[in-house]
């Protein structure tokens, strides 16, 4: 058992996050203090950085907190009920409930909340490109849409789009354009399973040798749904087909710089950011 | 004389004439147990006074039928009559010890965690094979209405089923017909804080009682057949970080089980507790106290803090009286700076003898660990010709043989993807590379955190002769994040995540040669899956993926023969059991549990 000086800690701990949780509702009990945003990048690193970067700055899963406008808090206050509570919808879960991990206490998601403010880069989220422009590419010469939806306008063989201007860095965006391949998008996420379903490509020939090429919306080991290029979902055994094969080779095009100037491709993300971190 | 409904009607499963045990225990008003005896030699009653509450029942039950057409005599006989009636399901539904040691004799029954005391999840019944397996139907469906993670291991004991759920919920099925008997739910404090989950790994039975180790870190003693609490005892601070979610294990008259909280810097122990009364017999602590051999594994007061938990079911061997039981990783987990030394016993197998938890021998197979790579994987005993071997499938990517009756390593294999390792010691241990370690920056490291295995129970079936196991193939970025220890909080010291260089990550069910190490079968699946494994003489292995598929398979060469998709990710091993003769396999997926078998 624990020495009684750690017990005596438990006691202390437990008044004072007591007194905290009757505070959590109207104010961070520790803003702007350097110590707590200390023991808060550890606590962001263990929790939050899968998603979000080990800087806060975005990964490739999760949008960059460094920004001061952020799509679903503005205050404290706000912040700690999206940690709490996760965002529906999302991929952001509610503390404590991805199955791994103890979860954060309310001290240590305020300690958290003051790391991300310690680490916010005071400008706009819209500062790149010009978003005008950049919509009419997306709807236009580059093809964006095409194939990707946002707010009820486009195609449905890729990820839909109108939240991945909040959700995804500018960096990431840019990337998955240029790379498409490097890391494949995220789709169907069930409730149950570790991990969402990816956006691989798929080429399967049925027993009478049709030959079917599209995205993976879902998949076991025994059957596969996939969306073809004209939208079509084709809902297939695997046992019945006479050959599948399954690609990590996206199927979105390449876009180089030769086909999309890096100015051209900012003012895409500028929309994105327009329409998706407002 | 008519056959009690839960008797032995079982072809498969004669000579169990011990289940008729004269003793039993009866439950007092007040809520304690007092053992008393058959009707012939009754004498026990006084103790809790229910002698004139039975003496009443009966003269009641004499006085109900006694009617005018009916003499004396006659009534006499009719009473006693229906007495046997009532008394001997009661003495049949007793799980003695003998019965727990000999329970391969009667593989209708699963009556621990693993099947049996030697952890191989086999099972003997072979009427559902690899020439009807195709034709396997659903049976029953239980739904628990918990969220979370479903990882219990049912157990059936004649005709009744007896699981667990999220936050602590156990309760008994009719194990034919699916339908719940009892319901118990624990009432938890608001403020646990379990590591991986409020989930719950299965009970243990002894006599009339199922016994279940509680989220607040609690032991607690159930009615089998009411579900009623006979007795609960405190076993640690669930403040400070401890908690139970191994299904605990019966040795004689002993409740054994391990605490976890390895998380949030436990100073992990194994108990054992008395059935009857629930008073604690022994505690072995898995971090040495000062004085104690081990102690100087630890640097400084690192040891108050060290972890080592024992989050699941070990083994038992009757011929040397000891159990077999894994630990689970040092604190904090994935950073070594501050507890210098090997950091025993974390991640090592314990050898303890059953009746005082003294330690025989142990095995450390990762030493001074910075990667949650708890050791807690079931141990399974192997017996190869005069050899008495123990295997384990460990979460650090390698397969182990040890010589049960001395602990000394024989063997030591990957069965999987890993980097941490490029070389072995004297004793043929493998050893860190100097590259292992997480650093500020991070660095990626095979397997990941998760392990090439983890919490899924393995099965090694004797007539294959293999051990199967569920393997995935992931590596993460490990990066430090160094921590003060605060009680009750979190302790791991870094953060760790799917590397994406290693994308994307795989999963498979392995058949692992114990004799060689050698993987000589694999079925890879969709994606990794936390289905433990069951092997059965009907030439079978089961397992379930993170799709919602049950899935039987040719244990000969993992070709899938069958499966049944079930609406939810499996986190829970499978298990078999009859009834009437019939054979049964169940499973636990999304939040409900399965059973099936032939139409």
């Amino acid at each position: 058992m624990l020495v009684p000086s750690c017990r005596k800690a438990v006691v202390v701990w437990i008044a004072l996050s007591s007194g905290i949780l009757r505070a959590a509702q109207d104010r961070n009990p520790f803003a702007g203090d350097p110590r707590a945003a200390k023991a808060g990048e550890y606590e962001f690193r263990i929790n939050c950085a899968l998603c979000h970067g080990l800087g806060a700055r975005g990964g490739g899963r999760g949008p960059d907190l460094t920004r001061a406008q952020k799509k679903f808090a503005h205050s404290d206050v706000e912040m700690f009920q999206i940690i709490s509570n996760g965002i529906a919808g999302t991929a952001m879960p509610a503390n404590g409930t991805n199955g791994q991990g103890v979860g954060m206490t309310d001290e240590e998601i305020w300690q958290i909340i003051t790391y991300i403010r310690s680490q916010e880069v005071k400008t706009k989220a819209t500062s790149v490109g010009d978003a005008a422009h950049g919509k009419s590419l997306f709807y236009g010469d580059a093809n964006c849409s095409l194939c990707h939806m946002i707010n009820g306008k486009g195609g449905r063989f890729g990820p839909e789009l109108t939240s991945v201007g909040g959700a995804r860095t500018p960096a990431a965006i840019i990337d998955s354009v240029r790379h498409p391949s490097h890391r494949l998008a995220w789709g169907l996420t069930e409730a149950t399973k570790e991990f969402p379903q990816e956006y691989e490509t798929v080429t399967a020939v049925t027993a009478d040798g049709k030959e079917i090429k599209g995205v993976t919306l879902n998949e076991d080991s025994f059957s596969v749904q996939i969306m073809d290029q004209s939208e079509k979902i084709h809902l297939l055994r695997k046992d019945r087909l006479r050959s599948f094969h399954e690609s990590r080779e996206s199927a979105m095009p390449q876009y180089g710089t030769d086909v999309l100037s890096d100015k051209d491709l900012n003012d895409i993300v500028a929309f994105l950011i327009s329409v998706g971190a407002k | 004389m008519k056959r009690p409904k839960y008797s032995h009607g079982s072809s498969v499963c004669k000579g169990t004439a011990s289940a008729s045990h004269r003793l039993r225990t009866f439950r007092c008003k007040s809520g304690g147990s007092v053992p008393f005896q058959s009707q012939r030699t009754w004498d026990g009653f006084s103790r809790c006074g229910t002698e004139s509450l039975k003496a009443r029942f009966l003269y009641a039950l004499n006085a109900a039928l006694k009617g005018p057409i009916f003499h004396q005599r006659f009534t006499a006989i009719f009473s006693t009559a229906m007495l046997i009636l009532l008394v001997i399901p009661n003495l049949l539904a007793q799980v003695t010890f003998d019965r727990l040691l000999n329970a391969t004799k009667e593989p209708r029954n699963w009556m621990t965690y693993s099947g049996d005391y030697s952890g191989k999840r086999f099972s003997a019944l072979d009427q559902i094979n690899t020439n009807n397996v195709h034709t396997l139907t659903t049976k029953w469906v239980y739904q628990t209405a918990a969220t979370g993670k479903l990882e219990t291991s049912p157990l059936v004991a004649d005709g009744i089923l007896y699981a667990t759920a999220q936050d602590d919920r156990a309760f008994a099925l009719d194990a034919r017909a699916g339908r719940p008997i009892w319901m118990y739910q624990r009432q938890l404090p608001s403020d646990i804080r379990p590591c991986c989950g409020r989930v719950n790994r299965g009970m243990a039975i002894l006599g009339d009682k199922v016994f279940l180790g509680t989220l607040d870190a609690h032991v607690i003693a159930l009615d089998a057949k009411t579900g009623a609490v006979i007795w609960d005892v405190d076993a640690a601070d669930y403040r400070t970080g401890y908690s139970f979610t191994v299904a605990p294990l019966a040795v004689k008259n002993l409740v054994v089980i391990g605490v976890s909280g390895g998380e949030c810097g436990v100073r992990g122990f194994i108990d054992a507790y008395d059935a009857d009364t629930g008073k604690r017999k022994w505690r072995f602590y898995t971090v040495p106290g000062p004085s104690e051999p081990g102690h100087e594994t630890w640097e400084g007061d690192s040891w108050k803090v060290g972890g080592a938990p024992a989050w699941n079911t070990g083994t038992y061997d009757p011929a040397t009286n000891q159990i077999f039981w894994p630990t689970g990783n040092p604190s904090p987990s994935n950073r070594g700076e501050g507890r210098a030394g090997d950091n025993l016993y974390s991640n090592s197998l314990l050898a303890l003898d059953a009746d005082t938890g003294r330690l025989n021998w142990f095995f450390q197979f990762t030493k001074h660990d910075e990667h949650d790579w708890d050791a807690t994987q079931v141990p399974i005993m192997i017996d190869s010709g005069a050899k008495h071997l123990i295997a384990q499938a460990n979460r650090n990517g390698f397969f182990y043989i040890l010589d049960r009756g001395t602990g000394k390593l024989i063997s030591s294999t990957a069965y999987g993807k890993q980097t941490w390792s490029d070389s072995k010691d004297a004793d043929g241990r493998p050893v860190a590379n100097s590259h292992a370690s997480p650093t500020f920056e991070g660095r990626t490291i095979c397997p990941g955190a998760l392990g090439t295995t983890n919490f899924m129970a393995p099965s090694y079936d004797p007539q294959t002769g293999m051990f199967y196991v569920t393997a995935r193939d992931q590596c993460d970025t490990f990066s430090t994040a160094p921590q003060p220890y605060e009680a009750g909080h979190a302790f791991y010291g870094s953060a760790y995540f799917p590397s994406e260089d290693a994308e994307p990550y795989l999963g498979f069910l392995k058949a692992i040669d114990p004799t060689t190490g050698e993987v000589k079968y694999k079925f890879q699946h969709t994606s990794p899956t936390w289905s433990g494994v069951l092997s059965t003489a009907g030439g079978l292995a089961f397992s379930g993926d993170a799709e919602g598929n049950f899935i039987a398979f040719d244990a000969r060469s993992l070709t899938p023969l069958w499966h049944f998709q079930m609406g939810g990710a499996v986190y829970a091993p499978p298990i078999a059991f009859a009834i009437s003769g019939k054979e049964y396999v169940a499973i636990a997926a999304g939040s409900a549990l399965f059973a099936f078998g032939l139409p």
